[in-house]
């Protein structure tokens, strides 16, 4: 997960003008925002729910050594096999060494962001395996060489016209085959079942690993999970080290809340849990199963003030209830994980010197705590990524001298008076009706499209006191 | 808040007492109104909202010592119009001081007596019709600190559904962000105008001559870009419609 070569600023500036890609995030955001509300209320009890979710995962990671543990001896009774990799790189080392000793050449892989955030796809490539994304959108962005922009919908930048033209001209589809949506789906099918067929290696991600039975539990909405995990001889399970509940009922209150909060839906429409590997007499299934559990930064993460993202399942809420999100999409943030989450995340797992931008990028407005299923308080941990960005040194200079001219003359409440009279005077000399259409410096950015109130000649305070004179 | 309180203190914002005094003035107005007397301890300043969003804990902290100095000298209950002050002394002061015990207790306390206006208003109060008379079209938009922070949402509306002569309109998406945020709105101009025109575009499409807020920072991000893009519609806050009793 390496820092993108383009300027916080620029790809910013790119994302605003692409007016396209703006209304494709808007539309679906509305929608599944509203769909999501509804799911919820369908519930008895949606806010005991989640604050259930939560003290699931509170508790989950308060002893994730535990069920780690317990979840590692459970899988290998079941006869799958464990890898704990520290770094990205030693996970993606371990599935180069399966690829060679097993002599694997064709990969079809299930969405997985922690394979975006290891980077395995150009490794496995420079290998010489074939990957295949076998997910609808990972499939359209590995066609367009593109990258996904959300965590649970990775074209959601792109429209129907988008992905037509992808595949008439990416894979020689007829105008028939791209008529609709459903024909398009069947074209992306009959495309991906030979690939099916052929694979010997299959990559997937965990949505839950549950530690009292050695399952993982994974969802789709396509059914490619199933064939992904099943068909090939090697399937390889890419998990986050967080991503554990103790028990059976625990996942069912995750799955609950998952589903209804990532896309309305009451239920993904295929959750499957997996037991281990093929066992003797079992006609389906691969012959090896490997988890590979990812630290990758996490370590350092649980026990901190940011061990809170950990809590995090994925369902991509935040970043359709941002109205930053819902302005800029997914890629002006530069990371694999976007949006609030990944504001959070992004910089609490590779550190602030290339993602401080991420945790300004917001009104700190609260919209993303309130849809989040598991009530993870984003806006205090934005907070605490900018005082980390102060502390620093990363934080820009005016920035800095204002906020320390602000912390010196507000403890001076003459001088701060003073302080205000000098700025409506200034302010005066500028205005038009009372209205600045422009302002110097930094303070330029809200001028250039917002006029700007001159201070009052007199303020509050002086007009209180000349009515309330003092003995 | 057990009994009906006889007095309380204005803490008034800095916004407020340089950019638009005269809300100020309507707020006074209002609760004068409803036999409520206010006292303005005059030494008060900024209560370091925007040092501490920006990350700046110690200038924050310093603010928020005078601003809890300053607010302890009478015992009286605090009245703030505007939630994200109000949500800045309520939640965040006790933690930002959290390492300097005598001050977090005392922010503690303060925070247990400081009310934003319409909860004041309506919770602790009990009041909703308040004599106030408005001609035209309003809407409302709900400020997200004020929303989130604090529950603000059905005060001001109750207090807007008493207000003679104002015929309710309703804005969509009312509770999305006008994009304002502080320092956000210079840091990340662009974002920020652009949730903005979001924003406006709704309002436009709502009908309304008025749309009433909680925050006059608000207010004054969005009357910017509806200036800027010559519509008549204004953003008012809340106490300014609140005050005018159609006699003048």
């Amino acid at each position: 997960m390496n820092a993108s070569a383009v300027p916080f600023y620029r790809r910013v500036e790119d994302a605003l003008a692409n007016a396209p890609m703006r209304r494709a995030v808007q539309r679906t955001a509305t929608h599944v925002l509203h769909t999501r509300a509804a799911a919820l209320s369908r519930l008895d009890d949606a806010d005991g729910l989640r604050d259930r979710a939560r003290a699931i995962r509170a508790h989950t990671l308060s002893q994730l050594d535990r069920y780690l543990d317990q979840f590692v001896g459970t899988l290998e009774t079941l006869g799958g096999r464990a890898y704990f990799a520290q770094t990205d790189d030693d996970a993606v080392r371990y599935i180069r060494d399966l690829v060679r000793t097993r002599g694997l050449r064709t990969a079809v892989k299930s969405k997985s962001m922690i394979s975006e955030e290891i980077e395995l796809n150009p490794a496995l490539e420079a290998d010489g395996v074939r990957v295949v994304e076998t997910d609808l959108g990972e499939f359209v962005v590995q066609l367009d060489e593109d990258r996904p922009s959300h965590i649970v919908a990775p074209i959601l930048h792109k429209s129907k016209e988008d992905v037509a033209r992808t595949f008439r001209d990416k894979l020689g589809a007829t105008d028939a085959d791209v008529a609709d949506v459903p024909h398009m789906t069947q074209f992306a099918r009959r495309v991906l079942r030979s690939a099916f067929l052929e694979a010997d290696l299959g990559i997937s991600g965990v949505n839950f690993a549950i530690a009292e039975t050695g399952g993982i539990c994974i969802c789709t909405n396509e059914g490619n999970g199933r064939l992904t995990t099943t068909l090939p001889r090697v399937h390889v399970a890419l998990m986050g080290m967080e991503r554990l509940v103790p028990t059976v009922d625990d996942l069912g209150v995750m799955l609950d809340l998952l589903a209804r909060s990532a896309t309305g839906q009451k239920l993904t429409v295929y959750s499957n849990v997996l037991t281990g590997p093929r066992r003797t007499g079992e006609p389906d299934g691969p012959e090896e199963l490997h988890v590979v559990i990812v630290d990758n930064g996490r370590s350092d993460v649980l026990g901190g003030e940011l061990a809170e993202i950990l809590y995090c399942i994925r369902c991509g809420a935040c970043l359709y209830a941002c109205p930053v999100y819902q302005q800029i999409g997914g890629h002006a943030y530069g990371s694999v994980y976007s949006g609030p989450v990944g504001a959070v995340l992004t910089p609490a797992l590779r550190g602030l010197a290339d993602f401080h931008d991420l945790p300004q990028a917001s009104s700190l407005c609260g919209a993303c705590r309130e849809v989040c299923p598991v009530r993870i308080d984003i806006p205090r941990m934005l907070l605490a990524l900018r005082r980390r960005t102060v502390e620093e040194g990363e934080s820009p200079l005016w920035v800095a001298l204002g906020m320390q001219a602000l912390g010196w003359t507000a403890k001076r409440p003459a001088l701060f008076q003073t302080a205000g009279r000098l700025a409506a005077a200034m302010g005066g000399l500028a205005a038009r009706d009372g209205w600045m259409q422009w302002m110097p410096g930094h303070l330029g950015a809200w001028t250039r499209s917002r006029d700007f109130p001159v201070p009052a000649a007199e303020s509050f305070t002086s007009r209180w006191r000349k009515r309330h004179p003092k003995p | 808040m057990p009994v009906r309180p006889t007095r309380v203190q204005l803490l008034v914002t800095c916004l407020i007492d340089r950019f638009f005094p005269e809300t100020g003035e309507a707020v006074v107005a209002v609760l004068e109104r409803l036999g409520v007397a206010v006292e303005f301890p005059d030494t008060q300043t900024c209560c370091g909202q925007p040092a501490f969003n920006a990350g700046y804990a110690e200038e924050a902290r310093g603010l928020a010592r005078h601003t809890i100095d300053v607010l302890s000298a009478s015992d009286a209950p605090v009245v703030v119009p505007s939630g994200s002050c109000g949500d800045m002394v309520i939640h965040q002061y006790a933690e930002l001081l959290a390492d300097d015990a005598p001050y977090a207790a005392r922010a503690r306390a303060l925070a247990a007596r400081t009310f934003e206006f319409t909860q004041l208003l309506v919770d602790v109060l009990g009041e909703t019709d308040v004599g106030a008379v408005h001609t035209g079209r309003v809407a409302y938009h709900a400020c997200c600190h004020g929303l989130r922070g604090l529950g603000v949402d059905a005060q001001p509306r109750a207090l807007l559904a008493c207000v003679k002569g104002a015929r309710p309109c309703t804005l969509d998406e009312a509770d999305v962000c006008c994009g304002f945020g502080g320092l956000f709105s210079v840091k990340l101009g662009d974002i920020s105008a652009a949730m903005l025109a979001s924003k406006l575009d709704r309002v436009v499409a709502s009908g309304a001559e008025t749309v009433a807020v909680t925050d006059v920072s608000c207010a004054m991000h969005m009357n910017g870009g509806l200036r800027r893009r010559g519509s008549g519609v204004r953003v008012r806050h809340v106490a300014d419609l609140l005050a005018a009793t159609g006699d003048s």
